[in-house]
């Protein structure tokens, strides 16, 4: 545990990629593979269920340091951290331990989570008078759950493809699926090249950059498959050894909750891996993603909701093909056999994604922009020539989205952040006019620089109406300008409608409350 | 019932019965000053008070010019009825408690202090008082200080780390107090330490004072990026990336504050590594000192204000937030954002000037920062 907190420091600690590899692989060619296979598993985000509740966790911890609950969450909010808050306040430790990782957490870390509230409770007490402090901030959120670290999978896969002196992409590729870790699997991870993929395992996405350029300076339009940028869940699906998998980019295994995929997609021949986008669509109408939001938020898929949202699977890319990994071949290549593949089988449960047929960029422009009115969110553009490459490669995968809806609206309440923003007012909540009065419509956090968001910290310190805990109402006098992607109806907000991926687009100096929109205008935008 | 002996006033702290400020943040006739640092001493009083060893530090803030009466450490003066003495604060060289006592009622005003051991001041000394006006920057239990030795013993390992990996160690620190501290604490066979000219016109003012520090010339007098590959720098925090820094191939940054006991405000500071090496109190030290003060009143100011008070409260005393000019919320001040007030970009005096930013506002570079406000 000692030396996994010390990689966990070391990374928290430096900006520098490069610096962040060489700790990584310093970590993993010291430690035993059974140590290390936890620690890969750990930073590249998997990350054990919750086993002790954050209201459990703020109370035992609050006694243990003899720190009342007001305090306690007085300290929270200054920290911005829960399990570092708890590890600040935890009297020092009395012990030391060389317990090492995997055994903290096969033997102490998991079994917590089948213990009752006084052993898990007595248990707690125990570790921590032999946990330091960085020790402590590690185990509190991987037992709440919270653990996050700031590297990318990226930086995982180029320091283990070091340690094993094998391709990125095999790498990425062993991480895919599931697996559990264990000595014998990070052998596996970092062995030389070999052997078939396990029957479930996925291939890496690759992702699309969006553009930040005029399209007619990526060269000639035939040299680009235009298609739309579908809203809806990307996925892949993989038939091999006679089964089907369903893969979200998470990584979650998603083929139960679209059972309309099993009949059709069980037809495609062993050794298949289709790229695509899972969609609520009914008839040629594709549907707004929130449709789909309200089937995925379903413990139990009834007959009603499948009627009323039905879901299928656009195909977009073919990566194995006859059991043959194809991703190095040219996109146009792929296309050709995807389209093969795909036609003779395509129907409500499967289709194929249309290329987007226009004569030059301006054509295609005009065609973006009448994106909303097709519920998707613009086009995306694929350089025919390239082939699938691994993560967020630039330069083959191009989204040109639709720039977003906007409308401005007043500050009416801050938060204050978490991790670099801790003690900072930096979640905000935005209202518009309704009948003289402002209606709260969305919270937002990101789209200003850190001196816009020191001043507006400023602002709601010197301007704060009436605190509700962490949350301070302010006097309604700063204006911005909101962008978001969507917008639907909602009954659970009190604005009565919901907006995707809002953000702050500019802060409005030159507006005044009075100017701020009205919820009409939202509404319009229904 | 009469008059509180010290009031919060729109100038700072007003002695009425005495007719002068403590630590006023705009001109008046006669000042105490507790301390050198920019939040605590303005330029332009027509009279000062303040202890015999922290003068020179005072006249190098305000102007040579100003009239500043020195005092011993516990010699009592009587002004106007009010009687006057100064007692160490253990904060910075020279820093004080002020001690007023009137028709046999003692306020203490503590000014800025730490109890931890500091090489570089007189040690913290308990006064007796009824009324407490303590500062609260560090009024939360989170904040507990390691002991400083274990700290410079990290400042250490990391220097020597970043000496192995060849790469100027560059440790941004106030320069008052902070600076001579760190100093104090630092072996110089380790390795040369160079200071930024901020700096080193507070070590002059030590070294006169008799307080020993270890040779560390400014950097203006010393070579070429060579000569700085094993060298660790001090500046003070307004000099990271500026210009000034670009002298020094790929620093590792290090920050020393009482703020970086916070991981969320070394990252948004962007430096490398914090040190949690604090010149304030920490949780428990203000309470040690709250309680050996004996008062029965406590008023607080900095920081977690309400924070402390509430719990002082809870534990029977009669404890309050001293409203001061960091208004905005009724009560005080929770301001305490350690970095925000100093943004990277307003730092740089001149982005073309690649000489020493150190005028007298950057050469006393105050821990306003360390509290977040200025």
């Amino acid at each position: 545990m000692r030396s996994f907190a010390a990689l966990y420091a070391a990374l928290d600690e430096t900006t520098r990629t490069g610096e962040k590899v060489a700790a990584i692989r310093a970590y993993l060619a010291a430690a035993a593979p059974e140590d290390a296979a936890w620690a890969v598993y750990f930073l590249i985000g998997r990350k054990p269920r919750q086993v002790v509740g954050t209201r459990k966790l703020r109370a035992w911890v609050g006694d243990a340091a003899g720190v009342s609950e007001w305090l306690f969450d007085e300290c929270h909010e200054a920290v911005g951290d829960l399990a570092e808050t708890a590890a600040l306040l935890l009297p020092p430790p009395t012990r030391t331990t060389t317990l090492p990782l995997h055994r903290w957490v096969e033997e102490r870390l998991l079994p917590l989570a089948g213990l009752d509230e006084a052993a898990q409770r007595a248990a707690l007490r125990e570790f921590w008078d032999e946990l330091e402090r960085g020790e402590r901030l590690v185990f509190h959120k991987l037992i709440t759950g919270a653990f996050r670290v700031g590297v990318s999978q990226r930086l995982v896969i180029a320091a283990l493809a070091e340690l094993g002196d094998i391709a990125p992409a095999t790498v990425a590729h062993r991480l895919m699926g599931a697996w559990q870790p264990s000595a014998a699997q990070f052998r596996g991870l970092v062995a030389a090249e070999s052997s078939e993929p396990a029957a479930s395992r996925p291939y890496p996405f690759l992702l699309a950059h969006p553009l930040d350029t005029e399209p007619a300076e990526l060269g000639p339009r035939d040299a680009w498959q235009a298609e739309w940028k579908w809203d809806g869940i990307r996925a892949q699906i993989v038939r091999r050894g006679g089964q089907l998998f369903v893969w979200s980019r998470g990584e979650e295994l998603i083929g139960e909750r679209f059972p309309e995929l099993a009949p059709v997609a069980g037809r495609l021949p062993e050794g298949t891996v289709l790229d695509g986008e899972l969609l609520p669509w009914r008839g040629d109408q594709i549907l707004p993603f929130a449709e789909l939001q309200r089937r995925i938020g379903r413990k139990n898929l009834t007959r009603t909701i499948l009627a009323e949202v039905p879901a299928g699977f656009l195909a977009f890319d073919l990566l194995e093909h006859g059991g043959r990994d194809i991703r190095e071949r040219p996109l146009g290549e792929r296309r050709r056999l995807l389209e093969q593949l795909v036609t003779p089988l395509a129907g409500d449960a499967l289709r194929l994604s249309p290329i987007v047929a226009a004569a030059g960029w301006d054509e295609l422009a005009a065609l973006r922009a009448d994106s909303r009115a097709r519920n998707v969110e613009g086009l995306m553009l694929k350089r025919k020539a390239a082939p699938y490459g691994v993560g967020r490669v630039r330069g083959d995968w191009w989204k040109w989205k639709l720039d977003p809806l906007a409308v401005d609206a007043v500050l009416v309440y801050a938060q204050s952040g978490s991790g670099r923003r801790a003690s900072l007012f930096t979640d905000y909540t935005f209202a518009v006019w309704e009948d003289g009065a402002l209606v709260p419509f969305c919270k937002a956090y990101s789209g200003l620089t850190d001196a816009e968001l020191a001043e507006v910290d400023r602002f709601v310190r010197g301007h704060t109406l009436e605190r509700f805990g962490p949350v301070r109402a302010v006097t309604p006098e700063l204006v911005f300008e909101i962008g978001f992607e969507g917008i639907a109806r909602s009954r659970r907000h009190k604005s009565g409608v919901a907006v995707r991926f809002p953000r702050i687009l500019r802060w409005r100096r030159d507006k005044s409350p009075a100017d701020a929109d009205h919820l009409d205008a939202l509404r319009a935008l229904l | 019932m009469r008059d509180p002996l010290i009031k919060s006033t729109e100038r700072g702290l007003y002695c009425a019965a005495g007719d002068f400020y403590i630590d006023p943040w705009q001109p008046v006739d006669r000042a105490v000053v507790t301390h050198a640092h920019s939040d605590h001493a303005v330029p332009e009083c027509a009279h000062y008070l303040t202890t015999a060893p922290g003068r020179e530090l005072l006249a190098l803030r305000v102007g040579e010019g100003a009239d500043i009466q020195p005092l011993a450490y516990g010699q009592p003066i009587v002004h106007h009825g009010v009687g006057v003495s100064l007692h160490p604060a253990g904060h910075i060289l020279g820093s004080a408690q002020v001690r007023l006592e009137h028709r046999g009622e003692v306020w203490l005003v503590s000014g800025d202090y730490k109890l931890s051991p500091d090489p570089t001041c007189a040690p913290f000394e308990s006064v007796r008082c009824h009324c407490l006006i303590s500062e609260s920057t560090f009024g939360l239990p989170i904040f507990r200080w390691a002991p400083p030795a274990a700290t410079m013993q990290d400042i250490t390992a990391w220097w020597q780390a970043n000496q192995q990996a060849g790469r100027t160690s560059l440790l941004l620190c106030y320069a008052l107090g902070k600076a001579q501290r760190l100093l104090a604490g630092l072996d110089p066979e380790r390795g040369p330490i160079y200071v930024h000219g901020a700096v080193e016109r507070c070590n002059a003012v030590y070294r006169a004072a008799g307080v020993p520090l270890p040779p560390a010339p400014p950097v203006l007098d010393a070579a070429r990026a060579a000569a700085f590959e094993r060298a660790l720098i001090l500046a003070p925090p307004s000099a990271q990336n500026t210009p000034w820094t670009r002298r020094f191939k790929r620093p590792v940054r290090g920050f020393a504050s009482g703020w970086m006991q916070i991981r969320g405000t070394r990252r948004r500071r962007v430096v490398d590594r914090g040190f949690a090496l604090s010149d304030h109190a920490d949780w428990p030290e203000l309470l040690a000192a709250i309680a050996g003060s004996g008062a029965e009143r406590v008023l607080l100011t900095h920081g977690y204000a309400q924070a402390l008070a509430r719990h002082l409260r809870e534990q029977g005393l009669d404890a309050q937030p001293l409203a001061t000019r960091f208004l905005g919320e009724a009560g005080g001040e929770e301001d305490v954002h350690p970095d925000m007030s100093e943004s990277p970009d307003d730092a740089a005096p001149d982005a073309d000037d690649t000489r020493e930013s150190d005028d007298l506002q950057d050469m006393l570079e105050s821990p306003a920062d360390e509290r977040g406000r200025r």
